[in-house]
């Protein structure tokens, strides 16, 4: 189970405002997150990976305290382990496909198995330089689970595949999850892209 | 014809060069996260060389260094060791000179890198500085290269800090700028344009070599 209740100031072009959100998820759900642009989403995730520090917020996971900002507790991205998929992927450009899980895992077998998930494992000695905008999105997405995370955190993960790939992926990513017993909070623009498989939605307005 | 001061140019370089990349490469990683008052005077201060002449740096180096005062006679008397008129004080002014011209663009480099590189190897359970060696340095290599080169070809063309500090001792402080100047004073056109020649094809060499590298990693080869 994650609580969070948290308060972030955002800076926006047209002035500031609060992003404020108050709610919890149950231990291995997935939860849909929208919204229009601007309105804190991908804020949001970065204050529960400990990427971003709220003004105000209390953040737990199970029955540890990942931020409490009342009481000076604030846990580190390292500490909190949570698996991230950033919009812009953030692959590494000096790294192949296989050497971006063996950065993140020791674990043979777990790459092994996230390879085939991903149709990635006649790519391996490929660098993102060198792979498709669908293929570089799946990499995004192999390497957050590659440390077998509690929590996933996923900002438009699915944009760049076909609707053929995403189909095949997301069943694979369910299995994958349920095997982890990952919670999961994802961000997306399509409406039908999560349907059949979030637990719930959250939207954040303006 | 003397060559020693050949050598002596790129024994110089060669130490700066390694020196200021030992120390250059942290001191640009953390001016370039995030900004407050006193790495805004760091960085003032690192500046500083591109613009102030050199003469003045030279005139403040061999003060403060001079066996006669403060710090100079307490290294000289604590360590045994003397900057001024040697080798090494050579060395200590051409680390400060050059310092611009590794740590700018490696600086420039780090905080062009995308702010999500680093968070998701921090995401990855990744410390600073196994983000820093695995991720971070790598993908600027190309920058890496030309502060190398711009710090090495700067080192070779000094002049007035080195002439301040070192002086003009053949073997010792007498660099191949100075033999350039000294050759011209004695009327010694030969020699003159024999040393200005190598150090020409070095540096040429040099920043063609910049350029065949980073040829397919960056829009200038300079950047």
């Amino acid at each position: 189970m994650i609580s969070v209740t948290i308060e972030k100031k955002l800076k926006l072009y047209q002035g500031r405002q609060v992003l404020s959100v108050k709610r919890q998820f149950e231990a291995g759900s997935v939860t849909k997150i929208y919204g229009p642009s601007g309105a804190g989403k991908t804020t949001l995730l970065k204050v529960l990976a400990g990427l971003v520090t709220p003004e105000k917020g209390l953040i737990t996971v199970d029955d540890t305290t990942w931020l409490n900002t009342y009481a000076g507790i604030n846990l580190s991205p390292q500490k909190r382990k949570s698996g991230f998929v950033f919009q812009d992927y953030a692959l590494f450009p000096n790294m192949t496909v296989l050497q971006h899980l063996e950065y993140a895992t020791e674990d043979k077998g777990w790459i092994n198995h996230l390879l085939q998930l991903g149709k990635l494992d006649k790519l391996t000695d490929h660098k993102p330089a060198h792979l498709s905008g669908g293929q570089q999105q799946r990499l995004a997405i192999l390497r957050a689970l590659a440390i077998k995370p509690k929590v996933l955190l996923m900002d438009e993960p699915f944009s760049a595949l076909d609707p053929e790939m995403k189909t095949e992926l997301i069943a694979g990513l369910k299995k994958v999850f349920t095997e982890l017993n990952a919670t999961a909070l994802i961000v997306s623009h399509n409406p039908q892209e999560l349907d059949g498989w979030a637990d719930g939605e959250l939207y954040i307005a303006n | 014809m003397d060559l020693s001061p050949i050598w002596l140019t790129l024994k110089l370089a060669a130490i700066t060069t390694l020196l200021l990349l030992v120390a250059g490469l942290p001191l640009a990683w953390w001016l370039s996260k995030g900004r407050s008052f006193f790495k805004t005077i760091i960085e003032a201060l690192i500046t500083m060389p591109l613009v102030l002449p050199p003469s003045v740096l030279g005139f403040y180096l061999l003060l403060a260094f001079s066996p006669q005062h403060g710090v100079g006679k307490w290294l000289e008397h604590t360590f045994n060791v003397q900057f001024v008129f040697s080798f090494q004080g050579l060395v200590l002014a051409s680390f400060i000179y050059s310092m611009p011209f590794m740590i700018g663009p490696i600086k420039s480099a780090l905080q062009q890198l995308p702010a999500s590189l680093a968070q998701a190897s921090y995401t990855l359970g990744k410390t600073p500085w196994q983000t820093f060696k695995q991720v971070l340095v790598p993908n600027i290599k190309p920058s890496l290269l030309t502060a190398m080169v711009l710090t090495f070809a700067h080192t070779l063309g000094e002049f007035g800090v080195v002439l301040m500090i070192g002086g003009n001792i053949p073997g010792v402080t007498r660099v191949a700028s100075i033999a350039v100047y000294d050759s011209v004073e004695r009327m010694d056109y030969a020699s003159a344009n024999t040393y200005s020649l190598i150090l020409f094809g070095i540096t040429f060499l040099m920043v063609m070599c910049v350029f065949v590298f980073n040829k397919y990693h960056a829009k200038s080869p300079l950047e």
